[in-house]
């Protein structure tokens, strides 16, 4: 099942077939895997990585850190859920260290994020402080690298 | 005038492997199954450790026996993973990947005469080796119906009293055979009956799968004393063109490879070494990461294989399969240059490995999975339109 996830956390789309013959399945078993995992909220979606340099589609992304009192029922999880519902935040984790929670936001514009920061994010009651940094430049994602070449020269045949 | 050309080397054969890679070199858009080494660039941490001992400075000779810190490192790597234990600055010595080693331990062991023997099918190296060291090579030929595994009771038959070295390759280079404990016992007990020295490389030693350890004949009881280990970090850590080996072996051999070592070589080159402490210390998890990643591939390309009719058992070792191409009506060489030349696949013919790999071709799966899909595909092609009733494409 490990090695199942780790070829669709590399690529979702291998086809079915192929996957059969890497783990040494049939096509039935690894369907009937991946069904499996998808109904126990194992694997909870699939998507494709986008190069921004190549796509730009005016969305600014931005990092937050954001300070919260927690409460005294539940801690922080019912204001981190509250968060997360909001349709710009697209990833949001409890940290430890200096802050509490690290949102990634994304908006049309920096106006966007600002609005969202102003009118939403702070105005939650137990937000104390956040703290905003825009995205300049990506150069790798979820393993994925942007920009850099890494096919190395090989000779056709050798020992 | 004519240049002199010593008899001994003007009668040693090209390497198959060459003769090949040749008529590869003229075409383009050649999907590669020959080559010998990871398609993976060397792990990143190793490269920056290197980079990190250049701005160091450090460039220099190291001692002739390599950088103690290496040998300190391929000593407990050792011990760690073979379960042997060697002294680190007495008897281990880095040499220019195990060619060198395998060159050098020829060379202090063998007396003019002195009978070499090695499994066939073999690396392309070891024949001539013995042969410009003054020794006499004899091979051993392996069967696919034993999985490439050497018998000792083919090995027994062998012996000669002149007979000095066995040389192991376990995981083998082409076959991908390992070497099952059991068998491998009994291949130790006639060494010791027969008072022979084992020259093993182990250098695809990590790449072992289905959950299977390697066992190294120098654990065996009786053994360290007469046994070469050979090693190096080129095929699990991806670092072939670094060219780091290493020997560990009884300090008197160390001795004598290293008054050879010292005069031809030198020293391994030293950023080299550099790298090979990272990846001794610190490469298990990039080179499991590879591991796993060519375990898929191996069983995709065996069942694809079966499939098209080309048998081939399941190697557990190294990143080689060595299907049967007997069911196609060709010879091997014929079946690698023709599918060479109609549908610009390199596979390496099996007789390269010397005479017993007639009827087989090697596969590296050291190649990216889309690549190999498309060179299944067109072998299929391939054997689909051969002359009908020879091959069972399915």
């Amino acid at each position: 099942m490990e090695a199942l996830i780790d070829l669709l956390q590399k690529n979702a789309l291998t086809p079915r077939e192929d996957i059969a013959r890497m783990l040494d399945m049939t096509v039935e078993q690894v369907d009937a895997a991946i069904a499996r995992l998808e109904h126990e909220g194992i694997i909870l979606g699939y998507q494709a990585i986008i190069n921004r340099e190549k796509w730009d589609t005016d969305v600014v992304t931005a990092v937050i850190e954001v300070k919260i009192t927690p409460e005294r029922d539940g801690g922080f999880d019912r204001i981190a859920a509250r968060i997360a519902k909001f349709e710009e935040v697209q990833t949001c984790y409890l940290m430890s260290g200096g802050y509490d929670l690290l949102i990634v936001v994304e908006a049309k514009s920096l106006r966007g994020v600002a609005a969202f920061v102003a009118e939403k994010l702070s105005t939650i009651e137990e937000v104390q402080a956040t703290a905003t940094h825009f995205r300049l430049k990506t150069y790798k994602e979820n393993g994925a690298f942007h920009q850099i070449d890494l096919a190395p020269e090989r000779l056709a045949v050798s020992p | 005038m004519s240049i002199p050309i010593a008899n001994a080397v003007r009668d040693i054969p090209r390497s198959g492997i060459r003769d090949f890679f040749e008529v590869v070199q003229t075409m383009g858009d050649v999907i590669s199954l020959g080559i010998g080494e990871p398609d993976f660039a060397t792990p990143w941490h190793i490269r920056e450790a290197a980079i990190y001992s250049l701005e160091k400075g450090r460039t220099g000779y190291s001692s002739n026996l390599g950088l103690p810190r290496l040998r300190r490192a391929a000593a407990d790597y050792v011990h760690q993973h073979f379960g042997v234990r060697y002294e680190a600055l007495s008897e281990v010595l880095v040499s220019v990947g195990v060619s060198e080693a395998i060159d050098i331990a020829l060379r202090a062991m063998l007396n003019p005469g002195d009978e070499v023997l090695y499994h066939e099918p073999c690396y392309v190296s070891y024949a001539p080796s013995i042969v410009l060291a003054g020794g006499v090579a004899r091979a051993i030929p392996t069967r696919a119906e034993d999985h490439f595994a050497l018998q000792a009771a083919d090995l027994e038959k062998a012996i000669t009293p002149r007979t000095k070295v066995l040389m192991l390759n376990y995981p083998n280079n082409p076959t991908g055979a390992t070497m099952p404990p059991e068998e491998l016992e009994k291949i130790a007990a006639v060494c010791v009956k027969h008072d022979l020295v084992v020259m093993t490389d182990e250098i695809y030693s990590e790449l072992t799968y289905d959950g299977g350890t390697h066992h190294c004949i120098a654990a065996l009881p009786g053994m360290k004393e007469r046994t070469v280990l050979l090693h190096g970090v080129s095929k699990a850590f991806a670092m072939t063109g670094w060219r780091i080996g290493f020997v560990c072996a009884p300090q008197e051999l160390i001795e004598a490879m290293m008054k050879i070592h010292q005069y031809a070589i030198l020293c391994a080159p030293v950023m080299g070494q550099e790298a090979a402490i990272e990846a001794l210390e610190r490469g298990q998890l990039s080179m499991q990461n590879m591991r796993r990643e060519y375990e898929l591939r191996r069983n995709y390309i065996v069942r694809s294989l079966n499939d098209l009719g080309l048998e081939c058992f399941k190697p557990r070792g190294a990143f080689y399969v060595f299907p049967k191409i007997t069911s196609t009506g060709l010879s091997s060489r014929e079946f690698s240059l023709r599918l060479l030349r109609e549908k610009k696949v390199a596979v390496v013919p099996g007789t390269a490995f010397g005479p017993s790999g007639e009827g087989h071709v090697r596969c590296s799966y050291a190649t990216a999975l889309d690549q190999i899909k498309i060179a299944m595909e067109r072998i299929a092609e391939f054997c689909e339109e051969l002359p009908a009733g020879k091959a069972a494409a399915a």
